[in-house]
């Protein structure tokens, strides 16, 4: 049998408000617990919630760059459910009217094809705060300083088909909030998460199947798991005679499996009801036009400008334009070395080789653009030649100084006076008798020998070029 | 429109209410009375009336994204029945 999976994806993205969505208490995060917990956010009597202007311009703008509808009267409403880590007893969320409707947004698949997944909608709602069970003498200890902080729940439409896709998917938003400068991304602290709801039918079904929804991961490797697992399980129970259940299911990293959390009959029944603490929101087309023109170059107009301007691969423009950060790095480097394609290469190769080898982010690279522009100049003037810039770069990561204090430093300043690079040849050949033998019997390849014995004398600091000439005219003589 | 005791028993769990045995006919009957207004308020026609999602006729108001409240997290916390490490205690919850 032919099954074909599918996916939808709510997305939690944490707006980087610097105070909370309905009250002046501030958003930092790991504040002793309960400092930036006012009355609002626990929820005392009398208290009364005030909206964020910043919360809804960043779901405004979120919107717009997704080609997604703006809702003139949105309405926020209570989400009923009694949990300690939410004191009011209800959330303050979005139900009949989110201020974000349906939109779209394209994403690149690995085959290098691309797909359009619609974006159903995006409301503004509160986070809750946060449970600790651990070493309380048996109670839960709660720390209300997230509780309050705006979240845009991204909601797609169920148009991805595998587990490779709701990653793309997630990504590509992963990134555009970041873009738009709206959420930091950072998924350790939890400003990013997701929730799946995934099915199985047989290929070529009209109604779908059964769906599990899968609570809260965090990060992009777990997302494919989890989903994965969650195929492979649901065809299993449906071939061996069962039908999948409609339930909710966490995914356990550690085991690698889902298990379930709550089924449809004990779902939480939410009795949503506008709130009637808060009026309608309403925005008008002045407004609207007002965020659009804050609106940033968005990653694929960027990728193919960096293709026509820079003149790079459009794999390298993708990898370089996959993070605003990452993109302005790029284009700060380009305008430091003066050299698009070389600055592309060493951006690319060994600045993300030694983030990625060190476990760190762009943000804290020792090594900034215009360092790494200064490696790529001494590399184009000839001062070194690329394979000693990686010695530069590597004691550049360590903290050691510019290129030019480096190349200085460590005398790395590659040799290009003949009469030098004439006298190492002279010992190499001196050295090597057979081998210039075998060279003037035929064996051209010998050449490569000597290039590489009189680069290793010269401790790799001769012209390669200047040495590789020098040497054929010297076995001719 | 009349609820059962089953109705009324899930709507006083939803709620975390506690209700006495034999209170139970009676708030059926009550809010089964209720449902009968909703019942017929719903069947006058509103086809040209829009949505109403407050009673005020106003825009939400919104406020500066900044941070105006302090630390008052010791004087919150006098009224709290258990505290420690500056968290709230309360029965443990475990989903």
């Amino acid at each position: 049998m032919q099954w074909e999976v599918v996916i939808g994806l709510e997305i939690h993205a944490q707006l980087a408000t610097k105070s909370k969505i309905f009250s002046g208490a501030s958003t930092a995060y790991g504040a002793a617990p309960n400092t930036q917990a006012c009355a609002v956010d626990l929820g005392l009597p009398g208290v009364l919630p005030v909206l964020n202007k910043e919360a809804v311009r960043m779901a405004v703008k979120f919107g717009l760059a997704n080609d997604c509808e703006i809702t003139r009267r949105s309405v926020f409403a209570r989400k009923n459910y009694f949990y300690p880590d939410l004191p009011k007893g209800y959330q303050i969320s979005q139900f009949e009217l989110p201020i974000v409707a349906k939109g779209h947004l394209e994403i690149e698949l690995e085959d290098g094809s691309s797909k359009t997944v619609g974006i159903t909608r995006a409301h503004l709602e509160e986070d809750a705060g946060k449970s600790l069970h651990e070493d309380f003498h048996g109670m839960t200890g709660i720390d209300l300083n997230r509780a309050g902080t705006p979240l845009l729940e991204i909601v797609s439409e169920p148009d991805m088909r595998s587990a490779k896709e709701a990653v793309a998917y997630m990504k590509k938003i992963h990134s555009l909030v970041q873009y738009l400068e709206i959420c930091d991304g950072n998924m350790q602290e939890g400003s990013f998460r997701c929730d799946a709801n995934v099915s199985v039918r047989l290929k070529g079904d009209e109604e779908f199947g059964t769906r599990t929804e899968l609570k809260n991961i965090n990060s992009f490797r777990f997302v494919e798991r989890a989903i994965n697992f969650e195929v492979e399980r649901q065809i299993d129970v449906i071939e061996g005679g069962g039908a999948v259940v409609q339930e909710t299911r966490l995914y356990d990293p550690d085991k690698g499996e889902t298990r379930a959390m709550r089924s449809k009959e004990e779902a939480f029944d939410y009795r949503y009801f506008p709130d009637p603490d808060l009026l309608p929101v309403e925005i008008d087309d002045d407004y609207i036009e007002s965020v659009r023109i804050t609106l940033p170059e968005l990653p694929n107009a960027k990728q193919q400008r960096f293709v026509t301007e820079y003149g790079i691969k459009p794999e390298d423009a993708a990898t370089l334009t996959s993070s605003r950060v990452l993109a302005d790095y790029y284009e700060a480097t380009v305008k430091a070395s003066e050299d698009a394609k070389l600055a592309a290469n060493w951006v690319i190769g060994e600045l993300l080789g030694a983030l990625n080898k060190d476990g760190r982010e762009l943000s804290d690279s020792p090594i900034l653009p215009e360092m790494l522009g200064g490696i790529i100049i001494r590399i184009k003037d000839n001062t070194i030649s690329g394979k000693i810039a990686k010695q530069v770069f590597t004691a550049m990561w360590e903290g050691e100084g510019d290129a030019d204090s480096i190349i200085e430093a460590k005398g790395l300043k590659q040799v290009t006076d003949s009469g030098a690079i004439e006298k190492i040849i002279d010992e190499v050949l001196a050295n090597n008798p057979k081998q210039i033998a075998d060279y003037k019997a035929g064996k051209e390849k010998m050449l490569g020998f000597f290039v590489g014995q009189v680069m290793k004398a010269s401790q790799g600091k001769a012209n390669p070029g200047q040495v590789n000439q020098l040497l054929k005219q010297k076995l001719q003589e | 429109m009349s609820l059962e005791r089953s109705d009324v028993d899930k709507i006083a769990q939803l709620a975390r209410l506690e209700i006495a045995e034999n209170d139970v006919p009676e708030v059926a009957r009550n809010l089964s009375n209720i449902l009968d207004l909703v019942a017929q308020m719903d069947s006058v026609n509103t086809d040209d009336v829009e949505p109403m999602a407050h009673p005020l006729e106003m825009a939400q108001r919104l406020r500066d994204d900044v941070v105006t409240e302090k630390d008052r997290r010791d004087q919150f916390q006098t009224v709290a029945p258990q505290v420690e490490n500056g968290l709230y205690l309360v029965p443990k919850v475990i989903e």
